[in-house]
């Protein structure tokens, strides 16, 4: 991995001093993915954790220029920046709408179907901290089954998470890919990529939150990783229906040697009311999942 | 924190370090790098650099001498937890000596 390392812009592009919690998987994915965009790039982003860390009127920490909208229009005004920018002939910005999971998966699914589906160019990344995190841990369609959150007190959540990336798929994008920051160097070169591409791409970041999920701030990295050894998250890449795992989840899938999902699951507090039964439902969940992808990359 | 003015005539935030104040005053544990065991000093040739790579906050400085920014460094501790060698030690903030 060193090597590696010195292929990243040394540029930072978010000041010290942010808003975002310690140990925050956000803050560190979001380093990595403007690192990778570079100057000449424009962010639009509704309310969330990242509009947090994006900072209060008249300051922010973030050295991109970035507009504030509403969560039903995340997609929408990232459109409306893309036509702004080609009747000015500046067709060489990226623009990026970055929303988190409730911001996508509940919130702005609509105008993010509307924008993929016409193809606008623009990059749309979700980053997915399984619940809707600055209002307070309240539970998404991206929270697993068998979390506590605020609104999921004492049953815990009953139903599985979304499978927002299928959805995504759908659209028959040009690119598409799963990123997480314990991996920062897969997750750079996936929006280096994704820069170069005309359209719509979707990117989808997984990022453990401390708070959100009760585990120690520490262990963020560690966390992120034992998601991916037990193919709860998926690293991956789609290229014009072309699927490609990536990573560490390529290695896993060569050698067949996930970890059993309880290995992820037992280190964080919202699991805690989990019962045996939604245990092996979710280990036969995520079973299910890898086997698709597999599928899907010897097809 | 100084008042700041905004010459748009929409609301425009303008670029400034410690948005959320001096965020080193979050910490409970400071990092603290021995030198001895840090890679790129014992090499003495740029090497490693994992807790400059995972630090959340990008308050390491990459260098033969490693530097961590206190006055922003919020003590998440991960820089500890992912140096390979365990270089770093987070140490308790002794609040009395403020
Ligand atoms: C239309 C509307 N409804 C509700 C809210 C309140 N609100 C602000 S942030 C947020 C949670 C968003 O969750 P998510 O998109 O997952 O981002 P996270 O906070 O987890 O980063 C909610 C419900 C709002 N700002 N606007
Ligand atoms: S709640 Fe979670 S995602 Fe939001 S800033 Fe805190 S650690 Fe990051
Ligand atoms: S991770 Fe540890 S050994 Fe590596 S550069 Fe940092 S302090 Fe030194
Ligand atoms: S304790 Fe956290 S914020 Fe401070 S230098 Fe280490 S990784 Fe960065
Ligand atoms: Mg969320």
């Amino acid at each position: 991995m060193p090597e590696n390392l010195f292929k990243l812009n040394a540029k930072e592009y978010i000041l010290p001093g942010t808003r975002a919690c310690q140990g925050c998987g956000l803050s560190l994915g979001y380093r990595y993915a403007l690192k990778a965009l570079r100057e000449n790039t424009i962010v639009t982003l509704p309310a969330c954790c990242l509009c947090v860390l994006h900072g209060i009127y008249p300051s922010t920490p973030v050295m991109i220029p970035c507009l504030n909208n509403s969560f039903a229009s995340t997609a929408a005004s990232a459109a409306g920046i893309v036509a702004g920018l080609q009747a000015l002939n500046k067709t060489d910005t990226t623009v990026m709408a970055v929303a988190g999971d409730g911001g996508t998966f509940d919130m702005g699914i609509q105008a993010l179907s509307g924008a993929a589906e016409r193809g606008t160019d623009f990059i749309y990344l979700c980053y997915d901290n399984e619940g809707y995190m600055n209002t307070g841990t309240q539970r998404s369609s991206a929270t697993p089954m068998g979390a506590v959150t605020t609104t999921t007190p004492i049953l815990t959540k009953q139903q599985h998470k979304k499978d927002f990336i299928k959805i995504m798929d759908a659209h028959d994008l040009p690119y598409l890919a799963t990123v997480s920051p314990s991996y920062p160097i897969d997750l750079y070169e996936k929006f280096v990529k994704a820069k170069k591409i005309k359209g719509t791409r979707y990117i989808h970041m997984y990022v453990p939150c401390p708070p959100g999920w009760g585990f120690a701030t520490k262990d963020t990295i560690k966390t992120g990783k034992l998601a991916v050894e037990t193919g709860v998250v998926v690293l991956f890449e789609i290229e014009n229906g072309k699927f490609r795992f990536t990573g560490r989840s390529k290695t896993l899938a060569e050698r067949g040697n996930r970890l059993p999902v309880i290995n992820y699951l037992e280190k964080q507090g919202r699991f805690r009311k989990m019962n045996i039964e939604q245990l092996n439902q979710q280990q036969a969940w995520v079973d299910g999942k890898w086997q698709e992808y597999i599928r899907r990359a010897e097809a | 924190m100084e008042e700041r003015k905004d010459d748009n005539i929409s609301a425009m935030g303008t670029v400034a370090i410690g948005e959320a104040g001096k965020t080193g005053d979050w910490r409970s544990l400071r990092p603290v790098i021995d030198r001895k065991k840090c890679i790129p000093t014992v090499k003495n040739k740029p090497a490693c650099f994992l807790c400059w790579l995972y630090c959340p906050e990008g308050v390491v400085k990459a260098g033969i001498e490693v530097e961590i920014d206190l006055e922003y460094c919020k003590g998440c501790g991960i820089c500890a937890e992912e140096c390979p060698p365990r270089a770093i030690s987070m140490i308790r903030e002794d609040k009395s000596h403020e």
